[in-house]
């Protein structure tokens, strides 16, 4: 897999200090070093990508190697950190391994990393499959050195999940250049900055004269009545379509290796760019005053496949047929809608059904638990970013409009990445808000990693585990109390009564994910079909397990679970009022 | 492939041959999460590499595991460059679940592809939302037999019964990949390894027997298409009228909230008087959860059709 690609070529290149926090695509980079050996590599999860980055900062001081991973948009949460050290540069090498989501198969945005590279003034290197995947990290670390600056490796989805073959090589181990006592270079003040800047601009000159002879950037010469400049994951199905023309393929997207650029589209009579997301090759292009053309042929939404490829060629007019006219075996059917569902026992169901009934307007956040926000739960009325929740409904009630009790609603990992600075100035600012806290004990929706609030560390050692209790109350939150979701009647009415309460309410739901870390499947249920009137109540849960049966009751279908699926966690037992789903049968079992 | 049983038909059907073909071969896997479509990939992909043939494996994970759709493009040959297959040019679509198949039908290569399905049909939660009498699951209703007419050659099989059959349900996508292997050029003998290694080992057996149904299956499909799981609910049920009325008797009304609690379709409320009023009529199923839960025997439902004894 790509990311495993990055993982071992930043073994290889010796790096000792690794810190990231989970985030689809980019997950399985630390999971993967944490499979070397922990006298090779200090590896760690850490609560938000800024310490993570921050950790990685000051291992480049302490003169180790250091890399950080995470997806897009947690660079938004470490640019504060990344804007600085781009003027400090580097004492080991440091390099920031960022995987963009273009189609957001998982991701609240698809923006595009390479703008911040060139916002932060940092070389961006762009691999195209597994083998430049690791090629390029243990080169990252190389160029971060030599020209004292972070660099980001920039992956997407269809490289990070993507598993071919790579060559792999041995570890290169570094000596520790050790702490270098240098405070114009290392301590940013007002009067060093101004210092620093400069150098920036200097820098950005010496990548581009190392550019000019790198292999990084490859020109295949084929015919020239078309030269194709692409990059990244987009160069494989330039190479799928359009076989026999002229390829540019960067290597690295910032800054732009322009002697090359210039000469490869000379030599060729029209200009196209290929690449995902935004034309950030190609107004660099019009920049410099070349003729190109992209983004008139190439989507800037969503991700490329070798259809929108062909397409985009076929719009150009470089390749013969009509656009959009696939010769498929096209059905003239609707696709069945299958949306992805909250898991079969999952403990975040019930809180939001309790939401529901107590008609709440609720400000969601980033988690599995978004998934209430469609039928039939359709109980989160707002999800912004990682952490906003409670910001958002400190807002809502500040705005004074609101007529219904307003609610934050925040998973246990996602609370520490960024929930505890709103939740201080709820109870700061007095705000008249509910917080629901969703202690699954993991992180669920990247697959199940640990954090601070799991007691357990990346590489499985226990550690000190976070109280929530004693955390909140700390902070200055006196009405706290803590249920089990799978207790639906307990959970309605500690959630009604942290409502009712004037200012800072606080429930925490400590029902463990049913998936991770442990599998928790108990014996399953089952309707007794003439007990079945069909009234769909357990319907409402969205519960994968439940489904229509053929039987009916007045023309509605009855009700069935699916056993395999069930993971006996009761709840449609406790809210079924026919009480007619019961255990199976030890006999039938 | 060595099999003495080997007849023409297959020998048309087979797609690529190790060493012989410049293009890459597209197998493409798809199911619900949870299925197994990775761990099936997963095999092919090995089998390539024991070939000495690049291979590259590209799917999307995340949501997965939620019930969602699941893909995974598998691309082998001596040069492969696009991790994901075009529409329209994969030789296989393997299907691990009946509608999954048929979305990612558009995928197959409509000359030579194969299609090779399993005929559970897993009904999401999402598709049961026509609650009115009468209402049908939101899952395609198209016959096996109807899309035949259009893909004579649709390999269809219960594998997921076969493997219960066999005593492991599980064991269904290695009956999968036995049909599978009926489609690829590689000798027999390397899946049945491969798969051995991949399950775990007090199940060795059941998924060899697994892998040699779904294999002789495909060697010799049947004429007669495997009925699906769900059939179309009898044509009485679906001309059901579905004329519901609630009869609400304002003066017994104590606004005890009962009957707002447990309406499944949320269309009761209190008004300003604390009398129970009904929001959206036309979102009521007629299900009497009110009617028999009401202390005061306040709301009747009238309904066209009969109450069952």
């Amino acid at each position: 897999m790509g990311n495993d690609a990055i993982a071992r070529g930043a073994w290889e290149a010796g790096v000792q200090v690794a810190a990231a926090y989970p985030g689809t695509p980019s997950t399985e980079i630390l999971e993967a070093i944490a499979r070397y050996p922990a006298d090779d590599i200090q590896a760690q999860w850490s609560p938000n990508e800024k310490v993570a980055c921050d950790v990685a900062i000051g291992a480049s001081f302490g003169g180790v190697r250091a890399l950080v991973a995470m997806k897009h948009v947690g660079l938004n949460v470490a640019s504060d950190s990344l804007m600085s050290q781009t003027y400090i540069g580097v004492n080991g090498g440091l390099v920031l391994a960022v995987c963009d989501d273009p189609g957001m198969h998982s991701s609240q945005n698809e923006q595009d990393t390479r703008l911040v590279g060139r916002f932060a003034q940092v070389p961006v290197l762009e691999p195209a499959d597994a083998q430049e995947a690791l090629d390029f990290t243990r080169l990252a670390f190389d160029l971060s050195e030599q020209f004292d600056s972070p660099v980001i490796l920039r992956s997407t989805t269809r490289l990070s999940h993507c598993r071919s073959l790579a060559k792999v090589g041995q570890r290169r181990e570094k000596e520790s250049l050790g702490f270098r006592d240098d405070p114009v270079k290392n301590v940013m003040l007002p009067g060093h900055a101004r210092q620093r800047h400069p150098k920036l601009l200097e820098r950005e000159g010496s990548v581009q004269d190392y550019l000019r002879n790198s292999d990084l950037i490859r020109w295949e010469t084929g015919d020239t009545s078309v030269g194709v400049i692409t990059l990244g994951p987009a160069y494989s199905y330039v190479k799928e379509v359009l076989p026999e023309v002229s390829v540019l393929k960067l290597g690295m997207s910032f800054p732009l290796a322009e002697e090359t650029v210039r000469a490869f589209c000379d030599s060729v009579e029209r200009v196209i760019v290929v690449e995902e997301l935004e034309p950030f090759i190609e107004h660099e292009l019009h920049a410099l005053g070349i003729e190109a053309q992209g983004k008139a042929f190439f989507p800037r939404v969503g991700e490329f496949s070798p259809e929108v490829v062909r397409d985009g060629f076929r719009a150009a007019g470089i390749l013969p047929g009509p656009v959009l006219m696939l010769d498929t075996t096209e059905l003239d059917i609707e696709p069945l809608v299958r949306p992805p569902v909250l898991c079969a026992g999952c403990p975040h169901i019930t809180t939001y059904m309790a939401m529901r009934a107590l008609d709440a307007r609720v400000s969601g956040d980033i988690g599995c638990y978004t998934l209430a926000a469609v039928e039939p739960l359709k109980a989160i009325d707002t999800c912004v970013s990682m952490g906003s929740s409670i910001g958002v409904a400190i807002g809502l009630a500040k705005a004074g409009t609101e007529t219904k009790p307003i609610v934050a609603t925040i998973g246990d990992s996602t609370f520490l990445h960024a929930g505890i600075p709103p939740l201080i100035d709820a109870v700061y600012n007095q705000a008249d808000i509910t917080v629901l806290l969703l202690d699954n004990q993991t992180i669920a929706m990247t697959g199940g990693q640990d954090h601070p609030g799991t007691g357990v560390t990346l590489r499985g050692d226990k550690t000190h585990r976070i109280d929530f209790e004693e955390l909140i109350r700390s902070l200055g939150v006196t009405w706290l109390k803590t249920v089990d979701s799978y207790d639906v009647g307990a959970l309605y009415q500690a959630c009604r009564d942290a409502i009712e309460h004037r200012g800072v309410s606080v429930v925490i739901s400590n029902r463990p994910c049913v998936l991770d870390p442990v599998k928790i499947k108990g014996p399953a249920f089952q309707v007794q079909a003439e007990g079945c009137t069909a009234c769909q109540t357990c319907m409402n849960l969205g519960c994968p397990a439940l489904t229509w049966s053929e039987a009916r009751y007045e023309g509605r279908c009855k009700i069935t679970i699916d056993q395999a699926l069930c993971m006996g966690c009761t709840l449609c037992v406790q809210i079924c009022p026919s009480d007619c789903i019961q255990t199976v049968a030890p006999e039938a079992r | 492939m060595n099999s003495p049983l080997q007849s023409t038909v297959v020998a048309e059907r087979r797609h690529s041959a190790p060493g012989e073909s410049t293009a890459a071969t597209n197998v493409l896997v798809v199911g619900v999460g949870g299925q197994g479509v990775i761990m099936i990939s997963k095999v092919i992909a090995l089998l390539c590499q024991q070939h000495w043939l690049q291979v590259k494996q590209s799917e999307v994970h995340g949501m997965a595991k939620r019930g969602g759709v699941v893909f995974s493009h598998v691309r082998f040959g001596k040069q492969v460059y696009s991790p994901t297959i075009p529409a329209g040019e994969a030789d296989v679509v393997l299907a691990l679940e009946w509608a999954e198949g048929l979305r990612w039908l558009k995928y197959l290569n409509p000359e030579t592809g194969t299609f090779i399905v399993d005929t559970q049909q897993i009904v999401p939660p999402f598709a049961c939302r026509n609650r009115k009498p009468g209402g049908l699951p939101g899952y395609d209703q198209l016959t096996v037999d109807q899309i035949r007419t259009r893909l004579p050659g649709i390999l269809a099989l219960d594998a997921s019964g076969a493997a219960t059959e066999l005593g492991n349900p599980k064991a269904a996508n290695t009956v999968l990949l036995g049909a599978l292997s009926t489609a690829l050029e590689f000798p027999a003998e390397g899946w049945q390894e491969l798969i051995a290694g991949a399950v775990p080992a007090r199940t060795v057996e059941i998924n060899r027997q697994a892998f040699n149904m779904g294999r002789e299956w495909a060697l010799h499909p049947p004429t007669e298409a495997p009925r699906l799981d769900k059939s179309p609910p009898p044509a009485s049920v679906q001309t059901l009228e579905r004329s519901v009325h609630l009869e609400i008797t304002d003066a017994w009304c104590k606004g005890c909230d009962i009957c707002v609690k447990t309406c499944p379709e949320r269309c009761l409320v209190l008004n300003a008087h604390q009398v129970v009023e009904i929001t959206d009529p036309g979102a009521c199923t007629g299900c009497r959860m009110c009617e028999w839960l009401c202390p005061d025997f306040a709301i009747r439902l009238h309904s066209s059709i009969p109450e069952p004894e």
